[in-house]
Order: structure tokens, then C-alpha cells, then sequence
């Protein structure tokens, strides 16, 4: 199974000290941004077909359901390896949805190009289609913001306002015109830019980008929550190791409810997220018309979750949890960010409550 | 997880096909009494009767025990009670009297007693003809279920019990009772034996079973007093000193984490009867003014309803999730929740009720402009007895912490 050989996969290649000799080198606040990954193990991923898995079999991908790129989404969460593999995915399921306009994109994500979305405004709005760059006789001007591994990624999905309404265009990383600014940010796991576009010649996948982001951002939603819920559960193992050794009082920390049972209150908070991933993604497969209204219940499951498994990890730990030599600050900023990444828990709260109890007037984005 | 994990083995579909076509002429027709919200608040001989000749009939047709061997009364199939239990939720039938006899007291006879007993016990236990109750908590032994001290003392082939149990529910209507009690007093836990006891049949003669009156104002959970009640040792469950263990088969199906499903019906929706969700919380919500306008309306009503409706959906989910051993990293992680996130869930609910209700919160069951009845004040005091009750929140805290995280333990 998928999901069994991605955790032996991280297990063995890539053990959290070697994560924290990679990634945290530097710990000054105003260290310079330099994109630190292991692209080579990168490249063992895409030659296993992980890159592929959500590419439909007739694209000459793998097309494996949604459940089973959850799977894999919660392991890597596990061992939070710095990969475009979600940035792939995303991309992969917004080009699923694009139709004819994205053959030959598919066919790049099979040839084991990497790609990111570049869809958020500067304002950081996670509503599909607010977006800050427009497009103009097939060029590409502005600038997309929060654009996730953007150094990493080999291709850009982009949205852009057009005559008719909304874009979304395919363009590589490296083409005239594309400027990458590194942004300086507290996750250490990832990268994250903003993608300034100057008269940038792009191809067109689909001209109603709106409809197929709003079919993809449920898929979108859930792989990050599935993420966030094996990120979680490195946290609540990590920590419940501690506090089984460390001793105070002539006792292990466990023994004491105080410390007992805020980690139990974790675990029952993992489980009711993960619940609510694999459910969700289960509707992607076989019920799409509640693909959305669950997936809107597993990201703020998985946020509330990833909050509360992040703030118990570095308090349970103590003094050392405070440290930059515990390992445990790298999933603290990793949940961190993804907490806020494509919607909080009160925003997609917000949207299940439209869906449920009815629509609400609001105003702004 | 795929599709498969909803999808019912041959026997499964066939049964479920049985079973609708059953309950599609069978479902009883409405009460004219107030059903209370479960079995555990059954007051009087008018909703007893009316709740027993259900069971008696589901029984009959199949839908009770069907799990268990034909030879102890059962159905002899497999994995079927779920099929059954779901089908009847669906056709929104009555709940099953016997609450405590179908979910505590049968898979612990079913595994502890002799063949003879089970024989005898469990046909009329799952007909519903004989009502159950469970003696386990006492004055001085509660979460510390293992301080009891009703004892018993050998008299030839007979036993001579004295003590005092507390919160036994349906004690009031009960023929039998599971019955933890202390054989020996030097060995805290192995000083501890299990009997099953007619109550009925002895109250007057050494039985005594008084009410105790709940927050709500309702009865429904009793003391019971035993002054040298005689009991013959054919009624003792497994070997002498192993109460402990059979009381954790009690406590295991009791916190729904057993081998064997309990037969449950019910989600009966009249003028008396109300379920604690989220579904009814918007209901409410939509009909509750705050500020001139719905509180439906309110975005921060609305977040806190949501908040409740995904826990809801995760808790189901986390029962359907426990059916794929490959998304489980511990067996018994998913069921040991059950019951602790059930009970908490549906009391936050109904608290959040009471919030939306407003001043009208303040009316109670009798009063004709009470919000659904009263119902939602009903719901979140009765709550407190499901977060108390079969280990409190805590408790359950302490075993998910140590048997699922591997924590020191507190004992």
C-alpha cells in the first residue's frame, strides 16, 4: 500500500535530525532566505510516480483516488519534507479540472515536471479568483503572492483577470519575464515567494478559471489537511515520548494528568480530523456533490488541530521545547503555516455555514 | 479507504433487505405518552409497556441479538447487528427498553456464564421481557470502581449478600441485575466477583430498591440496599476472584469498544422525544430571534454551530474509519474515544442551545412557549449524567492515555 511504503520511504531516507540539519542551519531571525532541500531525494519521489498519482491513467498518469493521495499527503506531513510534491498535486487536480486546455500540461507533470499554484492576491485571499495578476492578449502581467515552494517548482499554474473574467495559465518558472522574490518566513519546511509576471507570453488552459478552481480547491483542501493530520501525529508521538522519559517529582511528566490529559485531548483531535480527511477525500471519489462541504470540515478540523497539537508539543516539552536544538519548533512553524494556508478554520467554517444553515450576505473578500 | 468498507457482505445485504421490508409494516405507531430522551429515564409502567411490546416484536422478527448463537436465542449471524441497528435508525423507530441488558449485561453473560444460565438468561433479556440493571457504583466507590464493598459470604452452596449499590438505572423495573461485588476483603482487585441476581423476585426479601431523584427532577436511576439476600452460587459468572476482569467485558461494551455490537434502535422523533445534534441546534437557530433578526443569521452563532456539526461528522467518520485497519496505528485508539466524545459532544451542543434559545432558555418542560419542548434544558442537565456515568471524562481520559499513549498510570 501506498501509504505504508511512503512511511517506511521517510522512515529510512529521512529521519527528522537529518530534516533539522537541512533545514535550520541558520537560526538567526534575519538569516537570508536560502532555499534548503534535498532535491535528490526529490528526484527518487518523482521516479516512484508519487508526482503523477492524481494525473488521470487516459493522461498517462497513475490516477489513484483521492484517499490514496491523502495517504501519502499524511506521511509527508510525518516527516514535513521540503518538496513541491503538494504544490504537483494541487496543480494536478486544478488541470483535471481545466479539461482539453491542460493535455499538454498533464502530459508535463507525467514527464515529472514539478509545478506550484500562483492564485492568491497580496491581500491573501483564499477565495478562488481574487488575484492580482491579469492577462492581456495572452501575456501575463502583476504579481501572484504566497506562492508555495515556488523555488522548487519547475512550473507555475496562474491565475489572471481577463476581458471575460478569470484565466488560469501555465508557465514555467524559469520564462522571460517571470521574477521569483524569496519571501523571508517562519516555516522552515517550505518556501514561499511572490511571482512578479512582466508581459510574460503564457499558455491559456482554460478561460473559465473560476469553475475549475472551484472544482479542484476541495481535493486542495484535503491533502493539506491530511498533511497537517500526519504532522499532528508526529507531534503528539514526539512529545508523548518525552514526557514518558523525563522525569520530575520522581515520576515520568505522564503520569500526571495535568500532562496526560491535554495529549489525549490531541489525539482525540487528530483522529476526529483525520476522520474527516478521509472522508472528505472519499466524497472527491465517489460523492463530489458533498466533496466540498466535507472537505470545508476537514481543513478546520485539521487546523484546529494542528493548533492545538503545535502549542501542547512545546509546552510539554518545557524549557527544551523552547529551544532551537529541539526538533519540535520545525512541525510547530510547519502547522503554523498551514493553518493559514488556503483558509483558516473559521474561514472554511464560514463557507460550511453558507452550504448548511443557508448563504449569509457578506461583503469585501 | 474506498466504498468497500460501507459495502454489506451477502448476508449483510440480504438481512438489510429483510429488514426494511420488515420495518416498513412494523415500525409502532407513535406513543400517546412523553418518551423520555432514553431508556435510562423510563419513569413509568405506561412507557415501559409501550417501549417492551417493541422489543418483544423486533426481537421476534430477528432484528435483536442477531449476532449471538440460536443456541442462547440469537439470530446466529455474522456482523449483522450493525445492519439491523442502522436500518432501524433509519425508520426512525422507538428505542430498546433493555438498554442495560442488551448492551452490558448480555455479552458479559454470553462470555462469562455457563451455557446453562446463558441459555436461560439471554432469550427473555433480549425479547425485552426481562428488564436488567447494573450494580456496580457504590457511596464509596465511584471512578475508584475497585473500592466496592458489597460482600458476600459463603454459605454452603449459597451466598449471603449485604451492601449498598448506587445510580442503578431501571433497578425500579428490573427482574435481574449484573452484580459486582467483594468475596474477599483482603485483595483489593482479586477479592472482587461478578453474580447476575433477581432483584424482582426478592424485593421485600432482602432487596430494596428506593429512587433517586436526578437534576432534571426526573426518576429513573435508583439505590438498591441488599440485607442478607441469599443467592445461589449457580449464579456467580466465571471463577471466584475474577470479578474484575468480567466488570472490564461490562465496562467494554458499555463504552461501545466491545467484540459484540449492541442491539440499538431508535431515533423515534415526536412531540416527546428529541435528539442533542447540530441538525436540530440550526433548527433552532433558524427560529430564535436575537438582534430582530435570526440567530441563524449571527456569524458567530453560525461558527459555533459548525464547530459542533464537525465534531459530529467526526465522530461518526472516526466509527466508519475504525472498520480500515490500514488508517489505524492502534486497534482499540478509535472505539476507547466512542464513548467520551459522544457524551461531550452532545452536551456542548446543548449548552450551545441554551445560548441561541436566549431568555426563552429559561422555560422547562411543562411550559408551553418552552423552546422544543423544554427538551434542550432536558438535554444538556441530562448530559452531565453521560460525561459521569461508565467512567467519567476523566477517567476515560486517564485509560486513553495510558492503554492507547502508553503513559505511566495513575494507579
Amino acid at each position: 500500500m501506498l501509504k505504508a511504503s511512503a512511511r517506511k520511504f521517510f522512515d529510512d531516507k529521512f529521519p527528522t535530525s537529518t530534516l533539522h540539519t537541512l533545514v535550520a542551519g541558520d537560526h538567526r531571525p534575519e538569516r537570508d532566505n536560502t532555499c534548503h532541500w534535498d532535491s535528490a531525494l526529490w528526484r527518487e519521489m518523482v521516479d516512484l510516480g508519487w508526482t503523477m498519482l492524481a494525473v488521470p491513467e487516459s493522461a498517462g498518469g497513475v490516477g489513484m483516488p483521492a484517499v490514496a493521495v491523502a495517504g501519502l499527503a499524511e506521511e509527508l506531513g510525518r516527516a514535513a519534507f521540503p518538496c513541491p510534491l503538494l504544490g504537483t498535486i494541487n496543480a494536478t487536480w486544478v488541470l483535471n479540472a481545466c479539461g482539453a486546455g491542460a493535455e499538454k500540461a498533464l502530459g508535463e507533470i507525467v514527464a515529472g515536471q514539478s509545478a506550484t499554484l500562483a492564485i492568491t492576491n497580496q491581500a491573501g485571499s483564499w477565495s478562488p479568483g481574487d488575484t492580482d495578476v491579469s492577462c492581456e492578449q495572452g501575456k501575463l502581467s502583476g504579481t501572484a503572492w504566497y506562492v508555495q515552494d515556488a523555488r522548487k517548482a519547475q512550473r507555475l499554474l496562474v491565475s489572471a483577470r481577463t476581458a471575460s473574467g478569470l484565466g488560469l495559465y501555465w508557465v514555467a518558472a524559469d520564462a522571460p519575464g517571470v521574477v521569483i522574490d524569496a519571501d523571508t518566513i517562519v516555516d522552515l519546511t517550505r518556501d514561499q515567494a511572490h511571482v512578479s509576471f512582466d508581459g510574460v507570453a503564457a499558455q491559456e488552459l482554460t478561460s473559465n478559471g473560476l469553475a475549475a478552481l472551484a472544482q479542484a480547491m476541495p481535493a486542495i483542501w484535503t491533502v493539506l489537511a491530511a498533511d497537517m493530520v500526519g504532522a499532528a501525529e508526529w507531534q503528539l508521538q514526539t512529545t508523548v515520548e518525552y514526557v514518558g522519559t523525563r522525569q520530575q517529582f520522581d515520576r515520568p511528566l505522564g503520569f500526571f494528568q495535568a500532562v496526560k490529559h491535554p495529549l489525549v485531548n490531541v489525539m482525540l483531535q487528530i483522529d476526529q480530523a483525520k476522520s474527516l480527511v478521509y472522508n472528505a477525500a472519499c466524497a472527491i471519489d465517489c460523492e463530489p456533490d458533498k466533496a466540498l462541504q466535507f472537505a470545508h470540515m476537514a481543513k478546520a478540523s485539521a487546523s484546529e488541530t494542528a493548533a492545538l497539537a503545535s502549542g501542547r508539543s512545546v509546552q510539554c516539552h518545557g524549557g527544551i521545547g523552547f529551544t532551537w536544538e529541539c526538533y519540535v519548533h520545525l512541525y510547530f512553524k510547519r502547522q503554523k503555516h498551514s493553518q493559514m494556508l488556503w483558509g483558516d478554520a473559521a474561514w472554511h467554517r464560514a463557507r460550511l455555514a453558507d452550504i448548511v444553515i443557508g448563504p449569509l450576505a457578506r461583503t469585501g473578500t | 479507504m474506498s466504498d468497500s468498507d460501507r459495502r454489506d457482505s451477502p448476508e449483510q445485504a440480504e438481512f438489510r433487505e429483510y429488514c426494511q421490508t420488515w420495518l416498513a409494516s412494523n415500525r409502532p405507531p407513535d406513543p400517546t405518552c412523553r418518551l423520555p430522551l432514553s431508556a435510562l429515564e423510563i419513569m413509568t409502567e405506561e412507557q415501559l409497556g409501550y417501549l417492551q411490546s417493541w422489543q418483544k416484536s423486533a426481537y421476534d422478527a430477528g432484528l435483536v441479538g442477531c449476532d449471538y448463537p440460536e443456541a442462547v436465542g440469537g439470530g446466529g449471524r455474522k456482523d449483522c447487528q450493525r445492519v439491523a441497528n442502522e436500518e432501524m435508525l433509519a425508520a426512525r423507530t422507538p428505542y430498546f427498553p433493555n438498554i442495560i441488558g442488551l448492551g452490558m449485561a448480555a455479552p458479559t453473560v454470553f462470555y462469562h456464564a455457563q451455557d446453562a444460565l446463558k441459555e436461560r438468561l439471554l432469550p427473555r433479556l433480549f425479547s425485552g421481557e426481562d428488564i436488567w440493571c447494573q450494580g456496580f457504583s457504590e457511596p464509596g466507590a465511584g471512578s475508584d470502581l475497585a473500592n466496592v464493598q458489597t460482600f458476600a459470604e459463603r454459605k454452603g452452596d449459597k451466598w449471603v449478600i449485604n451492601g449498598h449499590k448506587v445510580w442503578t438505572s431501571l433497578a425500579h423495573f428490573a427482574e435481574w441485575m449484573i452484580l459486582l461485588l467483594r468475596t474477599d476483603k483482603s485483595h483489593k482487585y482479586d477479592g472482587l466477583s461478578y453474580f447476575v441476581v433477581p432483584i424482582r423476585s426478592a424485593l421485600g426479601k432482602g432487596v430494596t430498591v428506593r429512587p433517586l431523584i436526578k437534576i432534571t427532577g426526573e426518576t429513573g436511576f435508583n439505590e438498591v440496599i441488599f440485607d442478607n439476600l441469599e443467592v445461589d452460587d449457580s449464579y456467580r459468572l466465571d471463577e471466584l476472584g475474577k470479578g474484575w476482569q468480567v466488570a472490564m467485558t461490562t465496562l467494554l461494551h458499555e463504552r461501545g469498544a466491545g467484540e459484540l455490537q449492541t442491539p440499538r434502535a431508535g431515533g423515534l422523533k415526536n412531540k416527546g422525544s428529541h435528539a442533542t445534534t447540530s441538525y436540530n441546534l440550526t433548527e433552532l437557530a433558524r427560529t430564535s430571534m436575537r438582534d430582530g433578526r435570526p440567530a441563524a443569521e449571527d456569524p458567530l452563532v453560525r461558527d459555533r454551530i459548525m464547530q459542533q456539526m464537525i465534531c459530529e461528522v467526526g465522530l461518526s467518520q472516526n466509527q466508519r474509519r475504525a472498520r480500515v485497519p490500514a488508517l489505524l496505528d492502534h486497534p482499540m485508539r478509535l472505539q476507547l474515544q466512542n464513548k467520551l466524545l459522544a457524551s461531550e459532544i452532545s452536551q456542548d451542543t446543548a449548552a450551545l442551545a441554551l445560548e441561541v434559545a436566549g431568555a426563552s432558555a429559561s422555560l422547562y418542560l411543562g411550559d408551553p412557549h418552552a423552546p422544543a419542548g423544554g427538551q434542550w434544558n432536558l438535554a444538556y442537565m441530562n448530559s452531565y449524567g453521560m460525561t459521569i456515568a461508565a467512567g467519567t471524562s476523566e477517567v476515560q481520559r486517564n485509560i486513553l492515555g495510558e492503554r492507547v499513549l502508553g503513559l505511566a498510570k495513575s494507579k
